[in-house]
This record gives C-alpha cells, sequence and structure tokens, in this order.
C-alpha cells in the first residue's frame, strides 16, 4: 500500500517564477490497486510521480510503502519497492547495453551488487521465456543493444523488467505518449497483464481520458497540485469522456473564477 | 628506425597501454571527462621513485603509486558527486592540486632512479637483454590487468558501473548508488594511470615533475585509435583494442619523430600528438561526409 500525506513541494521558491507544484496533497492507494491519473499540464501529475520515485525531494509531508517511512530514501533505495517505466523509451533502458544486459539490471534491483556474474544461463533462459510472451521475436535478440529497438519494443522491455523482481509499487509516466496508436494499445495491454499477473500497487499517469477511464480500477484527477476528483466502482464505471471533460472544465472554471476574484 | 626504438615503442606504447585502459573507464564507461591523469600519472612515478630511492623494495612501492592513484581518483569524483561541482573542473582542480603534490612527494623537480633496484631490474633473468625483457614483464603484466578488467565488467559491480556512465537516471530507478560506482571507476581508472606512471619512471631512469604533460591526451588517442581499428561492443575486444591502439599510437610517434626526411625532432612531440589526435578525430567525420555524398547520388 502506498501513502502519500499532505505533500508539498515548490519550484523555485522565493524567486519570481516560483511554482507551488504540489500544495498539501494527499493520496492512499490500497495494495493491488490500479490507479491512473490524468490533469492538465502544470497539475502536478508528474511531479507527484517523482515524489513517490524519490527523484523530487519534497519540501514538506511523508511518503510511505507498506507502513514504512520512505521519505528520507534516495532513488536507489527505493527501488527496492518501486518499480518505474518513463515516458521517453530512452530513459528507461541503456542503449548502450545489450538487451540481456539491461533485463540483468533490472534482474537485481534492489540488491546489492557484488562481484557475482552479471548474466548466467539459468537468467537467460528466464529472459528468453519472458520476451517470448511479448510475441516481438525479441528472445532472439539477447545480445542486441537495445538502441537498435524500435520505441514500442523498447516501452515492452521496460515494462517486463520493472516486473522481473518482485515490487510494490509500479509507476508509470505516460508510457505510452511516445508511441504510435496500435503500439500503445499492445503496450496497454500488456501493462493491465502484467499488473494483475504481479498483483502491483500501480500509478499510471496518462494524458488520455479514454485511457484514464479504461484502464484500472480508480482515477484521479490533479489540478494546481492537489486531488480535485477521485472516482472508482460503479460511480467510475458510469463515467464517460465527456462527463469527465465536463469535470475537468468545472474545477478549471471555478479556478479561473478565484482568480477573477482575486483580480477585482 | 632502429631495432632499439622499436622495442623501446613497444616498451612505453605498453606502459601507455595502462594509461587507455584507465581512459576508458573513465571517458567511455562513465562519459566522466577526467583530466586527473595528467597529474596522477606523475603521482604515480613521484610515488614509486621517492619510495625506491628510501630504500623501499620496488613491487611495495608500485603497488602503494597505485593506491596513491586511486586515492587521487576518488577525491576528484566525490568533488563531483559530492560537492556536485562539474566534472571536467573537477579533474581539472585535482590535476592542479596533483602538481604540488607531486613535488612535495619528491622534494625536489625530479628523482632519478639509476642504480637502485626496480621491478625490473628484480625480475631480470641472467643472459635476456633489457630491453627485450622489460616489454616482455610489461606485456604480461598489461594482459593480467585487462583479464582482470574484462572479468570485473562481467559483474553485477561491473555492469552497474556500465549503466551508471550510460543512463544514470535509469541506474538509479533501478537501485543501483551511482555516486558509489562514479568514484570506485574514477579510483580504479586513475590507479591504473598511477602504476603506468609507476612503471614508466621505472623504466626510463627516474620521475620527473613534467612528466604527465599531454598523458590524457596520448591515452585518448589510444582509446580512439583502438576503437577505430577494432570496433566493437564486446568488452574483452574493446579493452584489448585499446591497448593495441596505445601501442600502435607509439609506434606512429616513433616513425615520426625517426624519419630524418620530415625533420621532426624530440621536442615536437607534443605537437605530433595534438596533430594525430586530431586527425584520428576527423576521419571518423570525414567518412561519414563521404557517406553521405555518395548517399546522395
Amino acid at each position: 500500500m502506498l501513502s502519500a500525506k499532505n505533500l508539498h513541494i515548490t519550484f523555485n521558491a522565493g524567486t519570481p517564477i516560483e511554482t507551488r507544484a504540489l500544495r498539501g496533497l494527499s493520496l492512499d492507494i490500497p495494495t493491488g490497486q490500479f490507479v491512473t491519473v490524468i490533469g492538465s499540464n502544470g497539475a502536478g501529475k508528474s511531479t507527484l510521480l517523482n515524489a513517490v520515485s524519490g527523484d523530487l525531494p519534497i519540501d514538506r509531508g511523508t511518503i510511505s510503502i507498506d507502513g514504512q517511512d520512505v521519505t528520507p530514501q534516495p532513488v536507489w533505495e527505493r527501488a527496492k519497492r518501486v518499480a518505474r517505466v518513463f515516458q521517453d523509451p530512452m530513459a528507461g533502458t541503456c542503449e548502450d547495453l545489450t538487451i540481456e544486459e539491461n533485463m540483468a539490471l533490472a534482474y537485481s534491483r534492489g540488491e546489492r551488487r557484488g562481484l557475482g556474474r552479471a548474466i548466467n544461463n539459468a537468467m537467460r533462459a528466464e529472459f528468453r521465456e519472458r520476451l517470448a510472451t511479448l510475441g516481438l521475436g525479441l528472445e532472439n535478440r539477447l545480445a542486441d543493444r537495445i538502441g537498435l529497438l524500435s520505441g514500442g519494443q523498447r516501452q515492452a522491455v521496460s515494462l517486463l523488467m520493472a516486473a522481473l523482481k518482485p515490487s510494490r509499487i509500479l509507476l508509470l509516466d505516460e508510457h505510452t505518449a511516445a508511441l504510435d496508436p496500435r503500439t500503445a494499445q499492445f503496450v496497454l495491454d500488456l501493462t493491465a497483464r502484467i499488473v494483475k499477473e504481479n498483483q502491483l500497487t500501480t500509478m499510471m499517469v496518462t494524458h488520455s481520458m479514454r485511457q484514464a477511464l479504461d484502464v484500472g480500477e480508480r482515477t484521479v484527477m490533479l489540478h494546481q497540485g492537489n486531488v480535485v476528483l477521485d472516482v472508482a466502482g460503479p460511480q467510475r464505471q458510469g463515467l464517460d469522456v465527456p462527463d469527465l471533460l465536463h469535470m475537468f472544465e468545472k474545477v478549471r472554471g471555478e479556478a479561473l473564477a478565484d482568480d477573477g476574484l482575486l483580480l477585482s | 628506425m632502429s631495432f632499439y626504438s622499436l622495442w623501446g615503442a613497444l616498451e612505453i606504447g605498453l606502459i601507455f597501454g595502462l594509461v587507455a585502459l584507465g581512459v576508458l573507464i573513465s571517458f567511455r564507461i562513465l562519459r566522466f571527462p577526467d583530466l586527473t591523469v595528467d597529474g596522477s600519472f606523475p603521482l604515480g612515478g613521484a610515488t614509486a621513485a621517492t619510495l625506491i630511492s628510501m630504500g623501499l623494495d620496488p613491487f611495495t612501492s608500485t603497488l602503494a603509486a597505485a593506491v596513491a592513484g586511486a586515492l587521487a581518483g576518488m577525491v576528484t569524483g566525490w568533488l563531483n558527486v559530492k560537492l556536485k561541482i562539474m566534472d571536467l573542473l573537477a579533474s581539472i582542480l585535482m590535476m592542479i592540486a596533483l602538481y604540488s603534490i607531486n613535488l612535495r612527494i619528491m622534494g625536489r623537480p625530479n628523482v632519478p632512479l639509476i642504480s637502485e633496484p626496480t621491478v625490473f631490474t628484480v625480475l631480470q633473468p641472467e643472459g635476456v637483454s633489457d630491453y627485450i625483457m622489460r616489454p616482455i614483464i610489461l606485456l604480461v603484466t598489461v594482459m593480467a590487468i585487462k583479464f582482470a578488467l574484462d572479468w570485473y565488467f562481467s559483474t553485477k559491480a561491473g555492469l552497474a558501473m556500465r549503466a551508471t556512465g550510460s543512463n544514470s537516471r535509469m541506474a538509479r530507478a533501478q537501485g543501483v548508488a551511482t555516486g558509489g560506482r562514479v568514484l570506485a571507476g574514477m579510483g580504479i581508472s586513475n590507479a591504473l594511470c598511477a602504476l603506468a606512471g609507476a612503471l614508466f619512471a621505472q623504466s626510463q631512469g627516474g620521475a620527473d615533475i613534467s612528466m604527465g604533460i599531454g598523458t590524457i591526451v596520448i591515452g585518448l588517442a589510444a582509446v580512439i585509435v583502438g576503437e577505430s581499428i577494432m570496433p566493437s561492443r564486446r568488452m574483452a575486444v574493446v579493452t584489448l583494442a585499446v591497448i593495441v591502439g596505445a601501442v600502435l599510437y607509439r609506434y606512429f610517434i616513433t616513425l615520426a619523430l625517426n624519419a630524418d626526411f620530415i625533420g621532426l625532432k624530440a621536442q615536437d612531440l607534443n605537437l605530433v600528438t595534438a596533430v594525430l589526435v586530431t586527425i584520428a578525430l576527423v576521419i571518423p567525420l570525414l567518412k561519414q561526409r563521404l557517406r553521405g555524398k555518395n548517399g546522395a547520388r
């Protein structure tokens, strides 16, 4: 279970370009729940994800995973519990390394990396087996540089890597945004499968309202660094994109009205 | 080119093979532009020569030199990782600091090793000429270190270091403490360069404060020459390539300086080095342009 309490993050504090990215955001995600996160640009979606992964230090608040406070832990320490797939296919893999070397890196995620062999035959067999489930023929290309793969293929491998080691939390940062529609659908289906098989507590940031409602079990909308909508279950099933769009505009409209009051 | 200068070129080429391996780790694997090398090479020479002239046995002295180099490299890494000083600048700071440190270690601008025992004289068997034996000893040493590095890069720790240089954000997301890997890599890299300096001082009859000038350029030249003659992604091939590159590079230099008709003298060494490195760097660009033109047709 992931629990974020009263998160505050301010960029460029004390300067004219000060941005309050998160303003006391709180969010609890029970174990095994798949949450989609939407919101306009600057709503704080990516900031929230980076705060949970540890990439961004938080000014105030606490983040705990399964009841343990991980707030002071750097990224590499949190990696024991948190797996991540980036928006940019280039960011989630080492393009100079081969497919098997990349997977071997993920295979030891969160473990001490000593002088044992990085890759052995048992691992190769497992990698092959996992890659075969993608149906992309990658199981025969273990020794190929991962930089030779297409963006979609790299995202698919990134997802496999995220699930190689048992982890608690899976963070997906618009991981289909850089892909063409068909490939995006393929990666999305794979995501659903992997999340289900491994019962991962998942947070997926997306720009697509369709995606936000179709995938997962709960949808959270962020606005100005706070949760403004949180729907799950029957209420969510009744929602369609126009409803969501309507709520979205309502929230933004209210925000505009606030600004209007301030200005007058 | 005389028979002697051929063996001499092999000897110095192999010593710079160690520098090339060090530069490979910093520039290529960690992508850390490290100029500390210009200070850690003479640091190794100064440490070994001073300890030997104080009466310590040459093997312990050489080992001490490598440890000194490792410390220097780790300080550069620490300046970058912990104090957030830009990599290139951190290494320049360390290089400048080492100039004074090296003078302090030697207590004077140079320490000659004329009659003192060196690793080469101790290992020298009866009846074999020293100018033949030294390259053989060096070849064994350099290859042993090459295989040790190949093994290291096949381990989990080695893979984590490669990932740190290739994509540090991804490496962290996979649980690699990247700061530590940079420190370790810089330590190994500069230990190799200091070891090279220690062996250089023992093979060339002493350490000198100016012996480090241009070391980094020679190391880089060796890496570039090696990569262009034996292009490969396999670590075992790459490590061999840079050693071959270092030896070949030394032969080019010896040829250039020995060809009387060109009229170059020993003092032109660094100029020749700079010109050769420039050519080596430009060749890939020219190749690309040539290919581009052909494609257009």
